[in-house]
């Protein structure tokens, strides 16, 4: 093999190299000016070392984020999962109903999340919303669902909701519609019950596909951002101040730009951990469906 | 039996048009909104005049936000975000997925980590590089930072689409007499070509959609509509059939595209980890 053959690969991904340098570039600069005290009224810095990050930690707004963020994450990843596993099972049926309305279904998806948040706050507005409008017959006229704290995190998560169960559907579907025949055959003949075939078949054989969706949807919730600005901006009070939030705040309105980054750094080191387990996850499932080829 | 099965099956339709009526009634809703006379806003819900207005004023840019120049600009930084991303993932996917080689991996799992940093991390210091560089609020400043989108994307999906294809067919047409880089460009690159088609399409569904980027490394000149339609909401008077229009016609190129690439959408949503 001569060289040119040897450092072919090599000279192929050289433009994405760098490319990938010029992101990589502000993080590091982001890293760095993480151990100053670099602000809008501090241009010059000071080397303060690790004391941002101490502050961080011992801030109970800190504390308070991290709360609110991984209440959201859990709630968003918990409902989509299970309201999408169910919308993909009801398509797998294929009926008439179900194939019209499957076309549809990745529509909220493709809606830019920040627009979703808009649409939910305008329908929201307990005095002219039209949500509080439709409710008044059934006593439930005046909702107030983005003013009070528990509200605000609850429509929050179902605007999240409302955006991502398609694609938690589109996967299990796809999931589903690979499954093996065979076996559900089999359990047919037995004369085996549908709470049975689905707990002792489809579920362990779907599991890998719903685990992609979770984990996928899970991650991204840690770092919400979009929905809660446009939604919320965090209020009432710090009631849902996520980290992604927090650290916009702290950096672009109140111009502590070193402080701020220590926000996104400690939320990106948790997102890194969880990106270690989904891409050995993401690997395992990709050899498997190759061996099953 | 057979009775208990068609009441099964119609309960099952039933729970399905709950969830789409859940899906679909804020768009209808927007609709609706948007098609509202502003004097009659907040009288009425469902039975008004309706009229154009609102998108008149939405995109006769009256309301002193430009509105149709933010769509331009979302347009323009979509599309060279994905046209610099597949000029420079297209020959690094196929690498990849052709040679194992050092340094490979570890390109790819960096590219996929972009997908999952909080976007954040990067945009803050950006922003301050941005500053000095003179990039805050342009074109080539927002093109660069999509990247962090449109990038792992096109790179991870183009790899799977890659690693389909059987090798010998490339191999033949070495044999041939064909030249390392025919074979990619005549064999190799016209087979994945609906897979660049709608690996494109999503990218630019992805860019389009986004908005913390703009929000920050943008203030008016490079801002785009998912900035600006938020833009609607202030003010003194709330301007609800202003804000619904903007929504509405911001969401238009996206789901006109989504519906196109439907076939493809598994793949590219589960960076092709799920093949249908």
């Amino acid at each position: 093999m001569g060289w040119r053959l040897t450092l072919r690969p090599y000279i192929l991904i050289v433009p994405a190299l760098l490319l990938t340098c010029g992101i990589l570039y502000p993080f590091g600069l982001g890293l760095y000016y993480t151990l100053f005290d670099f602000s809008a009224s501090k241009p010059q810095p000071d080397m303060v070392r690790f004391e941002n990050y101490r502050t961080v930690f011992t801030q109970d707004a800190f504390w308070n984020s991290a709360w609110v963020t991984v209440l959201y994450a859990v709630g968003a990843a918990v409902v989509e999962t299970v309201l999408g596993v169910a919308v993909a099972l009801l398509l797998h049926r294929s009926s008439f109903v179900g194939r019209v309305l499957e076309k549809i279904l990745i529509l909220p998806l493709m809606i830019a999340p920040v627009i979703a948040a808009i649409m939910w706050k305008l329908m929201l507005q307990p005095s002219v919303g039209v949500v509080n409008h439709l409710l008044k017959p059934f006593g439930l006229g005046g909702v107030q669902w983005t003013d009070t704290p528990a509200g605000a995190l609850l429509s929050s998560i179902a605007v999240d909701v409302w955006v991502y169960t398609p694609f938690v559907a589109i996967l299990a579907l796809a999931g589903l519609r690979s499954l093996p025949t065979s076996p559900f055959e089999a359990a047919a003949v037995d004369g085996a019950g549908w709470w049975y075939t689905f707990r002792r078949l489809t579920l362990p054989m779907l599991w890998p596909y719903v685990l992609v969706a979770v984990i996928f949807r899970f991650m991204d919730s840690l770092k919400v951002f979009d929905i809660i600005y446009a939604l919320t901006e965090g209020g009432p009070g710090d009631s849902t101040v996520v980290l992604q939030i927090r650290a916009y705040l702290e950096a672009i309105r109140f111009q502590r730009y070193s402080f701020g980054i220590s926000y996104t750094i400690v939320l990106w080191a948790v997102v890194y951990l969880a990106a270690m387990v989904l891409v050995r996850h993401l690997g395992k499932i990709q050899r498997k469906a190759a061996e099953a080829k | 039996m057979t009775v208990r099965k068609r009441l099964l099956g119609w309960l099952a339709d039933l729970a399905l048009i709950l969830y789409f009526l859940f899906a679909l009634f804020p768009i209808a809703w927007m609709v609706i909104l948007s098609l509202k006379p502003a004097n009659e806003l907040f009288s009425t819900y469902f039975s008004f005049t309706p009229t154009l207005d609102g998108y008149r004023t939405v995109l006769g840019d009256s309301e002193g936000i430009p509105f149709v120049r933010f769509f331009v600009n979302s347009l323009v930084v979509s599309v060279g975000a994905v046209v610099l991303s597949l000029v420079v993932g297209l020959p690094a996917a196929y690498a990849s997925a052709r040679w194992r080689f050092k340094g490979s991996e570890n390109l790819m799992f960096t590219l996929l980590s972009f997908r999952f940093a909080p976007e954040l991390t990067v945009i803050i210091p950006l922003f301050v590089l941005y500053q000095k560089l003179g990039l805050f609020d342009t074109y080539v400043g927002m093109i660069w930072v999509l990247q962090l989108v449109t990038l792992p994307l096109i790179v991870w999906i183009m790899r799977s689409y890659f690693a389909d294809l059987t090798p010998e067919l490339e191999q033949a047409a070495l044999l041939d007499g064909y030249t390392r880089k025919q074979a990619f460009f005549k064999v190799a690159l016209p087979l994945v070509k609906p897979g660049i088609a709608a690996v494109s399409l999503l990218a630019f569904i992805f860019a389009w959609n986004n908005f913390v980027f703009p929000l920050i490394l943008t203030s008016n000149e490079a801002q785009t509509v998912t900035v600006g339609a938020l833009s609607f909401l202030g003010g003194d008077r709330p301007k609800y059939n202003l804000t619904a229009a903007a929504a509405l016609v911001s969401v238009v190129p996206p789901l006109l595209l989504a519906l196109t690439i439907q076939r493809y959408l598994v793949r590219g949503l589960s960076f092709g980890a799920v093949k249908s």
